[in-house]
């Protein structure tokens, strides 16, 4: 079996989940030694500190070969095309507030601090990267782009199927279909309604729908996912098929972390700091909390486009002196402050799989997650509560940091449980998809 | 001549409604869904069975006998939402055909925590039943059937003739649990051990189509019931009373079964019916049934561990004992029946952790989604009960 596969992050190049769940699926298909030729825009040229290397900016430029120096991945091969997709880009935004927080807490009116260094560990999902230096120009012309770029590239390129991740790749595949003739499988990791809520972009909506019909299979990362495609884009449901995310064992070697000292607890909100995340919340919730315990910290980790009001929020609410904002957390701070958290809450409003829970768990950190989520129509030992349900969010909240018992029976459980996600099963159940798409002639 | 003896456990427990930490007052149960519950069980189990037992006794002139353990909670809950199922087990009781044990009043794990409070949810069981029923139990089980050599001589000491247990066979052996024993130290006491095969083909197997025997015909249970004892005295069927129409659904054809099967018992000659205590006084124990250990008759492992399996259950039980001194101390009747009532084993039972993962077990009448919110919920009733007592949170 061999894939052209096009996706618009990866590790190190990566703003979140979506680059996670590309890294383990691939390399969990890599490993069942199915050939995967992956296809990503050069969004991002600097790989420093990457085990993903461009061969030079000139050779890149000229042939668009990526050279994996890690030893990961033994039948995958990258190529770079060149259009620039910034992740979770928005085609009606400007400039977001995410460089408004750049570690430690928001001092207002201290300037912008840049970031320059991008390569980092695949840990931290679910927060929005910095938008690359380069990007300039209209979103639309660059999907276009890049799927001209992708189908010129599969021409020359021989492969069973195409594999397509959310909607910024949908065109591409749909052109590369058009071009080969192969069967193409888009893989919903989100829609335009997880993202926008009510607010949705007609021409995103349009280009996921048209994905979603042109493809002979659609997988989506939950059935919560796949009711949403069923409902709003008219799928035909035979063809729809879910295939969770997992998590590896990480591959880091362990690091050495300083111990924590500390008297509060802390309740973590790790994530992009935008509507779908429910940040806002998780911050009333913390009121409710602080209303009953006095020695509680609530971190909220992270960058996007909701920083500044739920600063303000915070403020207006009299809580500010207990709620940390970080700012965007990468590699190793990710895992520090997990392993400095009590709690990890997932309160968001629409969330297609969400892998931080899982993450989290692997970092021995119980979670309280969003009814409204993928992750919890699998996931037993987690506490879940409706995201708008501030009052139960804070009673859970309180009731873990107030029974040691508690804490350490989800802990334990959790853990465990966690180690059931594992990305084989879900390259394997991918790989049925694939042959599914192939038809019977091809098995 | 073997004798079969039926014992049948009735209990609900008063289920506690959605308790936040932020709620106030102190009304714990959810009474509108513990009505729901009982009137449907009512409905489907305890008024047609306890119709098809009254029939089958008087058409067979009193030689078909069975025993039950109504708790204290269920009687509670009949007076308030039921009146009529009390008054048909009334009727069964002056049959004299029907022996009602004793139990733990709050079906509560005190023994496992405190002597005294065992000693007084039993009492209030024994004079409930009396007044009840106008006789006076002889003969014990504990909750769950949880036992071992202990809860014996409790028992012993509190009067009893007779205790029921699980017929466990690494503790039996070789042996049969169509046999009475009696404990370590006690051979006054005797003991009666359920056949757990039997009794589960009833209870668990009867309309389980992927079972080898379904369907099972109550010929073919009492040919089973004369091929069990040989040289045996009791046949020990035990089980829930919900088997009748609620775990086992009319429809499976569990009342008809139950109807047929006295006769077919009794057609045999050499088989008939007893009540446990009648059992106690016909028959001399054959050995030693030593039990070291608590054993139960609850899920595959027969332990305590469907109450006692995560430390959550462990805190919670053990945080609510702690409180004891203080609820005697203050005097208080409506706190005291509170405290009590929490100690019902399955507020317990719910928090379970055990096979959650797959999806399994632990789902009867539950209403919790999880066992973490079972935990978050009794513990904060009981902060709230703390409060009462003018304590501080845990």
């Amino acid at each position: 079996m061999r894939v052209f596969m096009l996706g618009w992050e990866f590790p190190p190049f990566i703003s979140g989940g979506l680059g996670t769940a590309c890294f383990g699926l691939t390399r969990a298909l890599d490993r069942l030694g199915v050939e995967v030729l992956f296809v990503l825009p050069r969004a991002v040229t600097n790989p420093e500190g990457s085990h993903v290397e461009i061969l030079s900016p000139a050779t890149a430029a000229a042939e668009g070969k990526i050279i994996d120096t890690t030893g990961l991945f033994r039948h995958t091969q990258f190529r770079a095309v060149a259009a620039t997709l910034r992740p979770y880009a928005r085609p009606d935004e400007a400039r977001t507030e995410d460089e408004d927080v750049a570690g430690g807490r928001l001092a207002p009116g201290r300037g912008r601090p840049r970031r320059r260094r991008r390569g980092a560990q695949a840990a931290a999902a679910g927060i929005t990267a910095p938008p690359a230096d380069n990007y300039a120009g209209d979103l639309f012309s660059e999907i276009e782009r890049y799927a001209a770029l992708a189908a010129a590239l599969a021409i020359d390129e021989e492969f069973d199927v195409i594999h397509a991740h959310d909607w910024m790749t949908y065109l591409a595949g749909m052109a590369v279909q058009a071009e080969t003739g192969r069967p193409l499988v888009v893989h919903v990791h989100s829609t335009e309604f997880d993202r926008s809520g009510l607010h949705v972009n007609q021409r995103i909506y349009d280009i996921e729908r048209a994905g979603m019909h042109a493809a002979t299979k659609v997988i989506c990362v939950s059935h919560l996912t796949r009711s949403i495609v069923l409902k709003h884009y008219a799928v035909d449901p035979r063809k729809v098929e879910v295939v969770y995310n997992a998590i590896d064992e990480s591959d880091a070697p362990p690091v050495e972390l300083p111990p924590i000292t500390r008297d509060d607890k802390i309740v973590l909100f790790l994530g992009r700091v935008t509507m779908q995340k429910g940040p806002e919340y998780f911050l009333a919730a913390a009121k409710r909390v602080l209303e009953v315990m006095d020695n509680v910290r609530f971190v909220m980790a992270g960058s996007g486009d909701m920083i500044r009001r739920m600063i303000e929020m915070a403020a207006e609410m009299g809580i500010g002196h207990k709620v940390l904002f970080t700012g965007f957390l990468r590699g190793n701070d990710v895992r520090r402050i997990y392993r400095m958290a009590d709690l990890y809450v997932m309160p968001s409003v629409s969330e297609p799989f969400g892998l931080t829970p899982l993450e989290a768990l692997s970092n021995d950190v119980p979670v309280l997650i969003s009814k409204q989520s993928g992750v919890a129509e699998v996931l037993k030992h987690a506490l879940k509560v409706d995201f708008w349900d501030v009052d139960e969010m804070a009673n859970k909240i309180i009731a873990v940091l107030r029974h040691p018992p508690l804490h350490a029976t989800l802990r334990d459980h959790g853990s465990f449980e966690v180690k059931r996600f594992s990305w084989t099963d879900s390259a394997e159940n991918c790989l049925k998809v694939y042959t599914a798409a192939l038809g019977p002639t091809a098995s | 001549m073997a004798s079969v003896c039926f014992y049948f456990q009735v209990h609900q427990p008063f289920r506690l409604r959605r308790f936040s930490i932020f709620d106030r007052g102190a009304d714990y149960f959810d009474n509108p869904v513990n009505q729901e519950i009982l009137r449907k069980v009512a409905t489907r189990c305890y008024l047609p069975a306890n119709a098809v037992l009254r029939e089958l006794i008087d058409r067979h002139e009193g030689r078909f006998r069975v025993a039950f353990s109504l708790t204290g909670l269920i009687i509670e809950q009949f007076q308030r939402f039921a009146p009529e199922v009390l008054d048909s087990f009334r009727t069964l009781a002056e049959t004299g055909a029907v022996e009602f044990l004793a139990e733990t009043y709050y079906h509560s794990l005190s023994f496992l925590y405190s002597r005294q409070e065992f000693t007084a949810q039993v009492d209030l069981h024994r004079r409930l039943i009396q007044r009840l029923f106008g006789q006076t139990p002889t003969v014990f089980r504990n909750t769950e059937l949880i036992y071992n050599n202990e809860l014996a001589r409790a028992a012993a000491d509190l009067g009893f003739q007779a205790v029921l247990c699980e017929g466990a066979d690494h503790l039996l052996g070789y042996r049969s649990p169509a046999r009475l024993y009696y404990p370590p130290s006690r051979p006054d006491l005797k003991l009666l051990l359920k056949n757990y095969r039997l009794s589960d083909d009833i209870a668990f197997r009867f309309s389980n189509r992927d079972w080898p025997e379904w369907p099972l015909t109550a010929d073919k249970f009492a040919t089973w019931v004369g091929r069990a004892d040989g040289d045996g005295q009791v046949v020990n069927l035990f089980m829930d009373y919900e088997t009748f129409g609620e775990h086992q659904w009319a429809e499976t054809g569990i009342f008809d079964f139950l109807r047929a099967l006295p006769a077919a018992i009794l057609r045999r000659g050499d088989t008939d019916f007893r009540t446990p205590g009648e059992c106690a006084a016909a028959f001399p124990a054959a050995g030693e049934y030593d039990v070291p250990h608590m054993i139960s008759w609850a899920d595959v492992e027969r332990d305590l561990s469907a109450w006692l399996g995560n430390a959550m259950q462990s805190n919670a039980l053990h945080e609510l004992y702690r409180l004891e001194p203080l609820v005697l101390e203050r005097g208080d009747e409506a706190l005291l029946h509170d405290w009590r009532r929490l100690q019902t084993s399955d507020h317990f039972y719910y928090m379970s952790t055990k096979h959650y993962a797959d999806g399994a077990v632990h789902k009867y009448f539950n209403p919790y989604d999880s066992p973490y919110d079972s935990f978050i919920n009794f513990m904060n009733v009981l902060d709230n009960l703390r409060a009462r007592l003018g304590r501080p949170p845990a």
